[in-house]
């Protein structure tokens, strides 16, 4: 066997993010020296990016399985049963380091990436959601940033013809240096007819087809498992760049390749490019694969083994051909003007083996590589500074005295106020089945040729989980559930993804162990399996690190696609119900922040078991067509969720007129307090009061608290047993101007 | 009734016009491949939206050069329907099917949003199932829907009764501020000299069905079907 030969010093393992115990490990897999090639597809393998080493053993404590679950984690993308013969096939995946270093183009390819998961695995692409945090946006980096993110997601989604039905933004200065690209996608498929990336049948043809391989991208899995520092802009390098036509083309010709009886197995090339799909392939089937670069379809000469497997550029697939088909999938290939090669077989020796113009260049057990990587416990403590983020002395802070002006403030923080701004720029109705359009508690789109809809929402709140991460994490749980239910639908599935700092600090990977828990303890609850998910680490720059945000993106299931609900008001005279229960719950709120500028507190109270009440109650009295509106009460509390079902219809604007009891509870508790488990819900006034007794029958407290109606929002909070009362009222163009218009306000013409 | 629909790569609004007139309308629908060169026995031919080639160069630049083009083009010049919308209008533009080009919106921004679009013209073949003066509610999606032509090319439009739709608000009040994209004369679509051909930058595919919320873009499918009906005269093989 002839190796290239070059010395493997301490530095240039290094340079591989290899530590040194990392590296015995793969003389011992070899039982020799790596070669270069061979130490690059190692440290893209080994990467925390593609091997989850720290994280894996705590991934394995989450629900992934359930009734309707048809694939769990562990392949390109999950998938839930929703009958009709359909599966929804769902993934979400962070693009954050990249969108930092080149936001339009990281963006881009974040959405590039999280689409091709979807359809190589049979499913067609019907929606996209977007999870993003920036900082404040009084700094020009910041409004470059999100400037430049919204422009790539819409660039690349548009011109694909998937629409961008949802998502949210959130924004606090700890995201400045490091801003969150998250990105999910659904897409609908047969359920028997799902594909999967395996490399099964010895002798089968392995098909390389899409772009070109570039030298874009070329250890972009090993930057995104590391931190920044003040250099980090000089790896722009490292940044792919997306061409979504030819992925648009690449999408077609998949769908056609899946269509006939072609395919054995497919795989995209995501990060680590040639190397991780080959060996992911081969080792999911316990086989081998043997690739000949000579045939790999190039942009440009000179390209070493070394930069040919670790390339990612873009809008790249492999397939693995039954024997004797290549002719045909090479047709459909070229019908799309993709390129096309015969680059391999499928081997039974359980070896990548890679050769180069005759010759073997690299010889790594499949295994070895995408499944035998190291695997960490990364030791854990609490940070010294826990107690001092909850430990706040509510008695120090005044009560709120002109609650006009505090929710006229919170309604335009960028966090609450209107993303009109933003996804007005996104295509959020190409391929018509959106009826829920972006603005309302969760996205729905009906599924063509059956009656039913599917909602979707993505959450979390960074600050409960900097705050306390396990509760941060139920708290996540229970609020994308509740998103879903007030739009009338089933919670059936979700996708994560875990983004936080750096994991070899204890505290960091605190944070993570116990968000885990968290997600784990609610999804338990909730019978809500997780299906596929991604962790991002190193999430830091110069050592300070992000708020611990695991992203969810929740899937609901809506049977009668004529009942989802949305959150605004619908018919003057309706009457006003608040489901739930509020508390002195002031910790972490957005009014904290926004008024007191504090982010400190313990997160709201969760109990699952009431949360659960309620979100079965909401869900039934949807169903049963007896509301008109619910919403969830959760940033800004019930005066922001009451202005939103004011003013946030499109078009069209409905006052009301509302009557709380302060009992006793602080003002701004009462207000803008977070407490967990409420809703509101508007209903015709002649089942008001049948609603109310069901609720209480079913353990949920329930009021009528006003009536829809009039160009004003009025809130009238009656002296309570401690404190005074107060009253908010204010005309409906003003609420409507301060929350639709806030953002576009600050980055309109900068 | 049977419709053509061409696909061209990077076309993306091609399955909502097929779902249109064939779920929604229950009309045959003929998916044309841009690379086809004859059109058989098709009533009408739909442009749909979408990038295609990417919108590389300029939009639409590319896709007039496709094989389908000429056929179209000669389908078009015998009577026959043809209707672009949006992507599909500014490959009209460029084919020369239609007068005026496409500037970038004022915005800089891709907009997709619900916009109101007064009838200009309700005798139009897209359009004689509205009433003239007409308010339809129909959504845009496009960063570069902001019309434009010479004031010469925009007079004969005017006086032939070329402009079809402007953009409007609720009331049918063609302000500036109801013009989206900064489009001359708030257009929003127009058709041919002869009337058989029309390209709009709004999306009536997106609203014709009462799920969705919205069914006034129908009006404008069912215009054609109608007026298909009135004059339906067998077409003959169309070679390229």
């Amino acid at each position: 066997m002839a190796l290239e030969s070059v010395p493997m010093t301490k530095d240039l393992i290094a340079q591989h993010n290899l530590t040194d115990d990392e590296y015995k490990k793969i003389v011992e897999i070899l039982g020799r020296e790596p070669n270069l090639t061979e130490l690059g597809m190692f440290s893209v393998m080994w990467s925390e990016h593609c091997s989850y080493k720290s994280s894996r053993v705590h991934l394995r404590k989450l629900p992934t399985t359930g009734p309707r679950v048809v694939q769990g984690p562990g392949e390109n993308a999950g998938a839930v049963d929703i009958g009709d013969g359909l599966c929804v096939v769902f993934k979400m995946e962070s693009h954050n380091h990249p969108s930092f270093i080149e936001p339009y183009q990281g963006a881009a390819t974040g959405v590039g990436g999280i689409l091709r998961d979807v359809f190589t695995m049979g499913a067609r692409p019907i929606a996209l959601l977007d999870s993003l945090r920036f900082g404040g946006l009084d700094t020009a980096k910041n409004r470059h940033l999100m400037k430049g993110v919204v422009a790539g997601i819409a660039g690349y989604g548009n011109c694909m013809g998937v629409p961008t039905v949802g998502g949210e933004v959130r924004f606090d200065d700890i995201y400045s240096l490091n801003p969150l690209v998250n990105a999910f996608c659904l897409g609908i498929a047969h359920k028997d007819k799902i594909f999967r990336g395996t490399a099964a049948g010895v002798g089968n043809p392995v098909i390389y087809f899409g772009s070109k391989t570039g030298r874009d991208g070329i250890h972009g899995a090993t930057m995104a498992s590391d931190s920044f520092d003040d250099e980090s802009e000089q790896k722009r390098p490292t940044v792919q760049v997306g061409d979504p036509f030819q992925e648009k083309l690449l999408l077609e010709a998949c769908l056609e390749l899946m269509a006939g009886d072609l395919l054995v197995g497919i795989q995209d090339m995501g990060a680590a490019g040639l190397t991780s799909s080959s060996c992911e392939m081969a080792s999911r089937a316990g086989n081998g694969i043997e690739l000949d670069l000579t045939h790999v379809p190039r942009r440009e000469p000179g390209m070493t083994p070394y930069e040919l497997m670790l390339s990612e550029s873009q809008e790249r697939m492999l397939m693995v051909a039954k024997a004797g088909k290549e002719e045909e999938c090479i047709r459909i290939c070229r019908k799309w003007d993709l390129d096309v090669a015969v680059v391999g077989k499928v081997t039974g020796d359980g070896m990548l083996r890679v050769l180069d113009r005759g010759k073997v260049v690299a010889e790594i057990p499949a295994k070895a590589l995408a499944d035998d990587g190291p695997r960490y416990e990364r030791p854990y403590s609490p940070p010294a500074y826990q107690d001092m983020l909850t430990n706040l002395n509510y008695d120090a802070i005044a009560d709120v005295k002109d609650a006009n002006a505090a929710l006229l403030s919170l309604l335009e923080s960028p966090t609450i106020a209107s993303k009109r701004w933003v996804y007005e720029q996104y295509d959020h109705m190409v391929r018509t089945n959106t009826m829920v359009r972006p603005g309302s508690d969760a996205a729905v789109v009906r599924i063509k040729g059956t009656n039913k809809a599917v909602a979707m929402t993505v959450d979390c709140n960074g600050r409960y989980c900097l705050l306390h991460p396990y509760e941060g994490a139920r708290l996540a749980v229970a609020e994308a559930a509740r998103n879903l239910v007030c739009s009338g639908a089933e919670p059936i599935g979700l996708t994560d993804c875990l983004n936080f700092g750096n994991p070899e600090r204890p505290d960091i990977m605190w944070q993570f162990v116990l968000a885990i828990e968290g997600m784990k303890d609610a999804c338990e609850h909730f019978k809500i399996p997780i299906v596929s998910g991604n962790v991002s680490f190193y999430n830091e720059t110069n050592g300070l690190s992000i708020y611990p945000t695991p992203m969810l993106g929740m899937v609901g299931l809506i049977e009668e696609a004529e009942r989802a609900m949305t959150q605004w008001f619908r018919e003057d005279g309706d009457a006003v119900l608040l489901l739930g229960k509020s508390r002195d719950d002031l910790g972490g709120s957005e009014y904290l922040k926004v008024v007191h500028h504090r982010e400190q507190g313990s997160p709201p109270f969760l109990s699952l078991e009431t949360e659960k009440a309620l979100q079965d109650f909401i869900l039934r009295v949807i169903r049963e067509g007896l509301v008109q509106s619910a919403h969830d009460c959760s940033d800004g509390g019930l005066a922001v969720a009451l202005a939103e079902s004011c003013v946030s219809a499109p078009g069209v604007r409905r006052g009301a007129v509302v009557r709380l009891p302060l009992d006793s509870l602080r003002r701004d508790a009462l207000l803008f307090g977070e407490s967990q488990s409420r809703a509101i819900l508007s209903v015709k006034p002649d089942v008001a009061e049948t609603l109310l007794n069901r609720a209480w029958d079913a353990g949920i407290p329930a009021a009528k608290i006003g009536t829809v109606g009039g160009d004003r929002l009025v809130i009238d909070v009656e002296k309570g047993r401690w404190s005074d009362g107060c009253r908010i009222d204010l005309p409906l163009e003003q609420v409507h101007d301060r929350w639709a218009n806030a953002i576009e306000r600050v980055l309109g013409d900068t | 009734m049977k419709i053509g629909v061409v696909v061209f790569p990077g076309s993306n609004c091609d399955h909502d016009c097929e779902h249109v007139f064939k779920d929604v309308l229950g009309q045959y629908v003929e998916m044309i491949w841009h690379k086809e060169t004859l059109l058989a026995g098709l009533d009408a031919i739909v442009i749909p939206g979408g990038f295609s080639y990417g919108d590389y160069l300029r939009t639409g630049a590319i896709a007039r050069f496709s094989p389908v083009m000429g056929a179209v083009k000669e389908f078009a010049q015998k009577g026959g329907l043809v209707i672009g919308i949006c992507n599909g209008f500014q490959i009209l533009l460029e084919a020369g099917l239609l007068p005026g080009a496409m500037l970038r919106n004022r915005s800089l921004h891709f907009i997709c949003k619900d916009v109101h679009v007064r009838v200009e013209n309700a005798a139009t073949p897209f359009t004689n199932a509205c009433h003239p003066g007409q308010v339809l509610k129909i959504p845009i999606a496009h960063a570069d829907g902001n019309y434009y032509t010479d004031p010469v090319t925009l007079a004969g439009l005017k006086a032939n009764a070329q402009v079809v739709f402007r953009y409007c608000d609720a009331d049918g009040r063609v302000t500036p501020e109801a013009n989206p994209n900064g489009s001359l004369d708030n257009i929003a679509g127009i058709r041919n000299a002869e009337g058989n051909v029309l390209g709009l930058m709004p999306h009536p595919e997106r609203c014709a069905e009462s799920v969705l919320g919205n069914e006034d873009g129908k009006l404008i499918f069912l215009s054609m079907l109608e007026s298909l009906k009135k004059n339906k005269k067998p077409l003959k093989m169309v070679e390229a």
